[in-house]
Order: structure tokens, then C-alpha cells, then sequence
């Protein structure tokens, strides 16, 4: 009964080809009570699928490692001994690039949050149902399809059920292709092709969405209108070697979600804050998520619904944003790369937004922060890149600052902070290095170094990026959210966060918070669409101490103008008027809390995120506000940055 | 004993324990798993559950004589308990369950002894009647 791995294969066919899916989808189901592994095991195996339990986790994540091809899905308890299924959660969105369903008997909001913005795709209640069971294959081709359009070729994409869009992939049917993705996901009978692009075997050099290159194509987007962009003519635009249209294609297309994103997210936030009542932090972490209602829908990693990037001007940031897949991955480390680090995770997968989220809010619940991009492709290299994606987040920062739209960054698109190897502490941090040891100091440093993001690199000692092991440790588990468990956020970025989070987040958040409540050390809000949804809550609770930061900002980063930046900032903040406040309230009551103890951990953003959990929800005062977005810095970054960011494209890379 | 007897009782029995509220929906869930190849299923799991939750019982029974209550921890097993137990059907103690851990959620040491007296009392009244249930069903 309790053996580590019990393997009953319902069929011998693993890679079942899509003419059978869901049959003989391959699930792995962690639980460590062995009724209810017994009997998810049962169910599972009657829905048909080519059913793996276990009810440890570490041995399921070692089971994913030794391949992560022979597994379509995972299933996992939120509460067991050896690990914290959120835990699970991070390290399988980071590295493997699974859907992941979480399981409770408890449906606590609060916890459906932190799965959320974990990343996971779904959320079940314990009893499960058969019913429930019988769907979750959607999150398995969802998935499929997000990231095989992301890689899809110019023939592939004609085969995507683009139908509406006339087939050209890089033609104007890429935003149209964008929403019939989804809906097509049933129409779509290339289950086939999805199978054979499965973006888990296929190799494809990942092009890197450095902040240089995302804010030449958001240049040429912009030169040629958003309307009349084409993937064509924006190659053209951009002169960049080695750059595809199909490449550019995919980038627009995240783009533009993340566009509408930003403008649906918005709203959609702002109403949940409302419904949402008790801004719990869990509530801050999912950010930009409107998650509270699309928790479902968080899986469509296209639909953001709860990242929601306001809309800033800074198309930059929200090319960045958008492209998670399609981004640079973590690149070399090579400076000024900045590394979205999504690559192509970040798209589809639930991770993906996730993943940006966290990158780019790092503290913040999702992505948001800029700097967390995700993308990390593998741990190891986390740490490598780390560096670089600490300057490439706050890029990102800057660019999602443009945005403003820090809500919900959860698109892959957004931050594509640079995040992903580094996601472990060290991303973002690594620029801040001197952050990690104290906030203050690094604020200082984040804002010497111009800010946001950008400067990053400057100060960020490689070195600090946490291990990429997602160590616990960094993170003050006092503050709850242990930036290795998982910053509450999305999971996937929260391990970015846990290991960038380290260095990032202690910069980020250090550097803003310390200093009283100085949000400047926020820059690497910056960047932070993500965040933005965060960020608008708590920009507009900190409406006030924003706009200082903001000034504070612009002077650090030097190159911000404070103009610009300033209006967008505002705009952010005042994006979530209202109810976000509240939310904010409590997140940022929690970020102050927060911070201090982060600072080891430098991962300013991530303890947005674990802030989420913890916030309490009582804003204190003001500066409780400001500490707690100074934590968040991650989702600061975003609303200040935003706009700052965006113009700050500095790329700090200097890794 | 007559084969259609039995199965009357057993029916009559079965209904008996969803009309008394020990059981719920999610037994008959368990029962349509039961098929060729798992003619027992329901059997199984449930045999499945009373083993490995006589450890929640015995490690509350520890937790709940410790001076002062551990009500982390505590909520903590019960909160496991309580998902093994809605997983078979178990209502009543699924519902005694729920109560124990309100009553660690507001730190009521004397309300979590009380339940959790009460939670043993039904768990094992639960264990009888389904053993029964299921000799009857052979």
C-alpha cells in the first residue's frame, strides 16, 4: 500500500497519439493518504488513463525529472508530509513544464489563490468526482496548443485552427489565432501535430526576448501600428540576425494578449477585489489574477484573465510580457540578454504565467514582477542565468512598467523577466546581489543602478542568486511564504522567485522597503506587469507613497523621466482604485512584515507573493503599506516601474 | 442464508446507513468503481481506510494529551482524517471532523476533547456497521 511508486498502466501505449486522448493520458497522482490515492488511483484509472501513484512527492518529482516526456499531467495533494504540494507545484511548472491539478479537501479561497498563483491549472475538492476527473485532459491539450503555436512553423501554424485567422501565422490571424486557440482546442483535430510538437520533446533553439530585442519589436509594433503589425514587417523593422518571422510571430502574439489582458484584467480585477472581500494575501498573490473567479480558467495560459497588464503605454514591456514562450530562455548569460526566461513554457502552460508572474513580480504574486520572467528552463541554470535575469527583469520591469498593467502577470508574456534559470534566487537578485543582505542597501543599489530592473545587473552579484535549488531557506519562513515552498504565486515563478528570489527579491525588495518605504528600491516594479495586478492594489493604497517612489524612481533610474513614468504611474495606481485597496491593504501591511525578513532573500517579489499569504489583511498604516509593497516589490516594480521601467530599457545585464 | 434474502438485507442495510447519515453519495461512487476487474473495490477501500486511519486516531489520541494542545497540529490531522474519510462516504465523521477542527480554529481545547470523543464514538460505531455491511455483501 505504501510503495513509493505503484505504476499500473491501464495500456502500454505512452505516447498515446491523439487520435486516442484522452485515453491513455499519463497521469501522475501524489497523495500521501492512501485511501484517497487509492481511490483517485481508481478513478483515474476508469476515466481511461495510463494511471502512475505515489504518495511522496519528492518521489514523484524525481519520477518527473528521470523524464519528464512520460507524464502528461500531474495531480497532487496540497498537504503532505515531505513537501507541500505548492512546493511540488513550483518545481514542476519550473522544470517540467507540467499542468499540475492541485487537490485539498479544502476549499479554502485562500488556498485556491495560492494554487493559482503557483500555477496551478486547476484546483479540486477532495472528494473528488469522477466527473471532475473526466475533464482534466483540457489542461493537457490547452497546454499543447499554447505552446505548439508558440513553436509552431509557418506550415504548422496554417495547420492550427487558425481557421479565423486565415491561417498566416504572422499575419493579423496571430491575434486571432490567439483566441481561437482556445476555442478551437476542441475543434482542433491536429492532436496529431500537437503530439508530434509537443514542446516538452521538441528542440527548438529558444530565441531569448532580451529587453533590447522585445523593445525593438515593441518599437517596430508601435512604428507600424498595433493594428497593421505584422510579424513580416516587424522582422523587417527590427533587423535582428537570426531572428524569425515565425519567432517575432509568436512574440506578437503574446503581445497582444497581453494587451487585452491588461485592459480585461483590469476590470476584472477590480471586481473581484470588490467580491473578493477579504483581500487576503493569498488574493495579492494571484495578483493581476482575477483569479478568484477564473481559477479555472488561470489554466488557459492565453487567457489571462487574471493577468492583467494594465494597459501602459509602454508596448515594450508588453511585448515582453507577452511572449513568454516564444521568449529568450535563458540565454547565455552573456549580458544584456535579458532573459525572459519563459520561453516557451511560459505560454502555455499554466506555468507559464505563472512563471512571469513570479519572475517579474518575484515578490509579487505573479510575475508581475518583471524581473521573474520565467522561463527558466532548468534549475541548474538558474543560477547562471541568474544573472541575467536579473538585468533582463528589470528590462522586463521597465518594460512592464510601461504596461502598468501589473495585474495578474501570470501571462507568460509579461515578464518574461528573465527569469528562468535564475528563478531561484538568483534572477533577479543576482543584480541586486547586495540586496540580499539588506533591504535597504539594496533599494539603494537597485536605485543607483538605475532602477529598476535595469540597473540590476550593476550591483547583482551572480552569486547571490539562491542555489537553485529552491531553498527554503532563503526565504524566512516566518514570513509564510518561504520563498522555496513557493511564493505563494504562481508556482512556477514562485521557484524563480524562490531562487531569484533571493537575490531579486532582496533587492527589490530591500532596496524599496527599507528605505522607509521607499518605493524606488521597487524598481524593480518596474518592470512588473505581473505584479500589476498587485500592483494596482497596491498602487492604489499606496497611491501616495508610490508617487514619491515614483519620483524617487525616476531620479534613480536615471534615464525614467519622470514624466512619463509618473503619469503611467499613476495610471497604475490608480488601476485598481477601490477595492484593490483593500487587498492591498492587507497585502502590503504583510509586505511591510515581510520585507525585513526578506532580505536575506533579496527576493523582494517573491515576498509579495508569500506576503500574500501572509498579509494579513489589515493594512496598517501607510507605511505598512509601503513595506508591504516595498516586498512586493515585485508588483511595485511593476506599477512604478512600469512606466519607468519602459523607459528605462536598460538592460542592466550586466551579467 | 437465501441468496435473495441476503441481498435484501443487504440492500435494506445499505439503505439504512445513508438514511442515518453514515454514509453519503460518495459510497455510491465507490460502488460504481466496482467492476470485473475490481469486483471489491468499495471493500478495498474502505478496508483501506479504517487501517491506515486508526494512525489519525492514534496520533490525535497522543496530540489531545499533550498539555497545552497543539492546535496546529492537531488541525493538521484532522484535516488529513477528514479528507480519507470524504473520500469512502464517511458523513458523520467527515461532519464531526469539520466541528473538531472549528473548534482548534478558535482554540477551544474543552470543545476538541468533547468532538473528539464524540468523532471516536461514530468512527467506530461507522467501522462495525460497514464490516457488517460487507460480510453480508460476500
Amino acid at each position: 500500500m505504501n510503495t513509493c511508486v505503484d505504476k499500473m498502466t491501464a495500456e502500454t501505449g505512452m505516447d498515446d497519439p491523439g487520435d486516442q486522448f484522452p485515453v491513455g493520458m499519463r497521469v501522475l497522482a501524489v497523495d500521501d493518504d492512501p485511501t484517497c490515492l487509492f481511490l483517485l488511483g481508481a478513478l483515474l484509472r476508469r476515466c481511461q488513463y495510463n494511471v502512475t501513484t505515489t504518495n511522496q512527492a519528492i518521489a514523484a518529482l524525481e519520477l518527473l525529472r528521470e523524464n519528464r516526456n512520460k507524464f502528461d499531467l500531474v495531480i497532487s495533494d496540497v498537504h503532505m508530509p515531505d513537501m507541500d504540494g505548492f512546493k511540488l507545484l513550483e518545481h514542476v511548472g519550473l522544470e517540467m513544464d507540467l499542468p499540475v491539478i492541485m487537490l485539498s479537501a479544502h476549499g479554502d479561497p485562500k488556498l485556491v489563490m495560492r494554487g493559482i498563483t503557483h500555477g496551478a491549472c486547476d484546483y479540486l475538492l477532495k472528494p473528488v468526482r469522477m466527473e471532475e476527473l473526466k475533464n482534466i485532459w483540457q489542461h493537457v491539450i490547452r497546454r499543447r496548443k499554447f505552446d505548439s503555436k508558440e513553436q509552431n512553423k509557418p506550415n504548422n501554424q496554417d495547420k492550427q485552427p487558425l481557421a479565423g485567422s486565415g491561417c498566416s501565422p504572422g499575419s493579423a490571424g496571430t491575434s486571432n489565432t490567439d483566441q481561437k486557440m482556445t476555442k478551437k482546442r476542441k475543434d482542433q483535430n491536429d492532436e496529431d501535430d500537437e503530439h508530434e510538437e509537443d514542446p516538452s520533446t521538441q528542440k527548438k533553439p529558444r530565441v531569448v526576448w532580451t529587453v533590447e530585442l522585445h523593445r525593438k519589436f515593441v518599437a517596430a509594433v508601435n512604428q507600424l501600428g498595433i493594428d497593421k503589425a505584422v510579424p513580416k514587417k516587424i522582422l523587417d523593422l527590427m533587423n535582428v540576425e537570426k531572428l524569425t518571422r515565425e519567432n517575432v510571430a509568436s512574440h506578437l502574439q503574446k503581445y497582444r494578449l497581453y494587451l487585452k489582458r491588461i485592459s480585461c484584467v483590469a476590470n476584472q480585477q477590480a471586481s473581484l477585489v470588490a467580491a473578493l472581500g477579504t483581500a487576503d494575501q493569498s488574493y495579492w498573490r494571484m495578483g493581476s489574477m482575477s483569479g478568484l473567479s477564473n481559477l479555472h480558467t488561470l489554466t488557459a495560459p492565453r487567457q489571462f484573465q487574471n493577468t492583467v497588464f494594465r494597459p501602459l503605454s509602454s508596448s515594450g514591456v508588453i511585448g515582453r510580457l507577452n511572449t513568454p514562450s516564444g521568449l529568450v530562455v535563458h540565454g547565455s548569460p552573456s549580458s544584456r540578454n535579458i532573459q525572459f526566461g519563459c520561453a516557451q513554457n511560459l505560454n502555455n502552460s499554466m506555468n507559464d504565467p505563472l512563471k512571469f508572474q513570479s519572475t517579474i513580480v518575484h515578490g509579487n504574486q505573479n510575475g508581475n514582477l518583471v524581473l521573474g520572467i520565467t522561463g527558466y528552463s532548468e534549475r541548474d541554470q538558474l543560477q547562471h542565468h541568474k544573472h541575467k535575469s536579473i538585468s533582463s527583469v528589470q528590462d522586463m520591469a521597465n518594460a512592464s512598467c510601461s504596461h502598468t498593467s501589473l495585474p495578474s502577470v501570470r501571462n507568460n508574456s509579461f515578464m518574461v523577466a528573465a527569469r528562468p534559470q535564475n528563478t531561484q534566487g538568483g534572477g533577479a537578485n543576482e543584480n541586486l546581489s547586495s540586496i540580499d543582505s539588506q533591504p535597504s542597501e539594496i533599494s539603494r543599489s537597485l536605485l543607483d543602478h538605475g532602477s529598476c530592473g535595469a540597473n540590476w545587473s550593476n550591483g547583482v552579484q551572480p552569486t547571490q542568486i539562491l542555489p537553485s535549488s529552491y531553498p527554503p531557506t532563503g526565504f524566512p519562513r516566518q514570513l509564510g511564504f518561504l520563498p522555496s515552498s513557493n511564493p505563494s504565486g504562481s508556482s512556477s515563478i514562485t521557484l524563480m522567485y524562490s531562487q531569484s528570489h533571493d537575490a531579486t527579491a532582496n533587492a527589490n525588495s530591500q532596496g524599496g522597503i527599507n528605505s522607509s518605504g521607499h518605493m524606488s528600491s521597487n524598481v524593480q516594479f518596474r518592470g512588473w506587469e505581473d505584479r500589476n495586478q498587485d500592483a494596482a492594489y497596491r498602487s492604489n493604497v499606496l497611491c501616495s507613497s508610490l508617487n514619491s517612489l515614483i519620483h524617487e524612481n525616476s531620479g534613480v533610474s536615471g534615464s525614467a523621466s519622470p514624466s512619463p513614468t509618473d503619469p503611467a504611474f499613476y495610471r497604475n495606481l490608480n488601476f485598481n482604485c477601490g477595492n484593490p485597496i483593500q487587498t492591498k491593504h492587507d497585502g502590503f501591511a504583510k509586505l511591510a512584515e515581510e520585507i525585513p525578513l526578506r532580505q536575506d532573500q533579496g527576493y523582494i517579489i517573491h515576498q509579495q507573493m508569500a506576503q500574500q499569504s501572509r498579509i494579513s489583511n489589515n493594512l496598517g498604516s501607510l507605511d505598512d503599506l509601503v513595506g508591504s509593497l516595498m516586498k512586493q516589490d515585485k508588483d511595485k516594480v511593476k506599477l512604478l516601474d512600469g512606466d519607468l521601467i519602459c523607459n528605462n530599457y536598460t538592460v542592466g545585464t550586466s551579467m | 442464508m437465501d441468496r435473495n434474502q441476503s441481498h435484501r438485507q443487504l440492500a435494506a442495510m445499505k439503505q439504512s446507513l445513508f438514511d442515518q447519515g453514515y454514509l453519503d453519495e460518495q459510497f455510491i461512487q465507490l460502488e460504481e468503481l466496482q467492476d470485473d476487474a475490481n469486483p471489491h473495490f468499495a471493500e478495498e477501500i474502505v478496508t483501506l481506510y479504517f487501517r491506515d486511519s486508526s494512525r489519525f486516531i492514534s496520533n490525535l489520541d497522543q496530540a489531545m494529551e499533550r498539555n497545552p494542545l497543539d492546535f496546529g497540529k492537531l488541525d493538521s490531522i484532522m484535516h488529513q482524517f477528514k479528507g480519507s474519510s470524504s473520500s469512502i462516504g464517511a458523513q458523520k465523521v467527515k461532519a464531526e471532523c469539520t466541528l473538531f477542527r472549528e473548534y482548534c480554529a478558535a482554540e477551544n481545547a474543552e470543545g476538541c476533547m468533547r468532538s473528539f470523543q464524540q468523532l471516536k464514538k461514530e468512527y467506530a460505531v461507522l467501522r462495525k456497521k460497514l464490516e457488517t455491511y460487507f460480510q453480508l455483501a460476500k
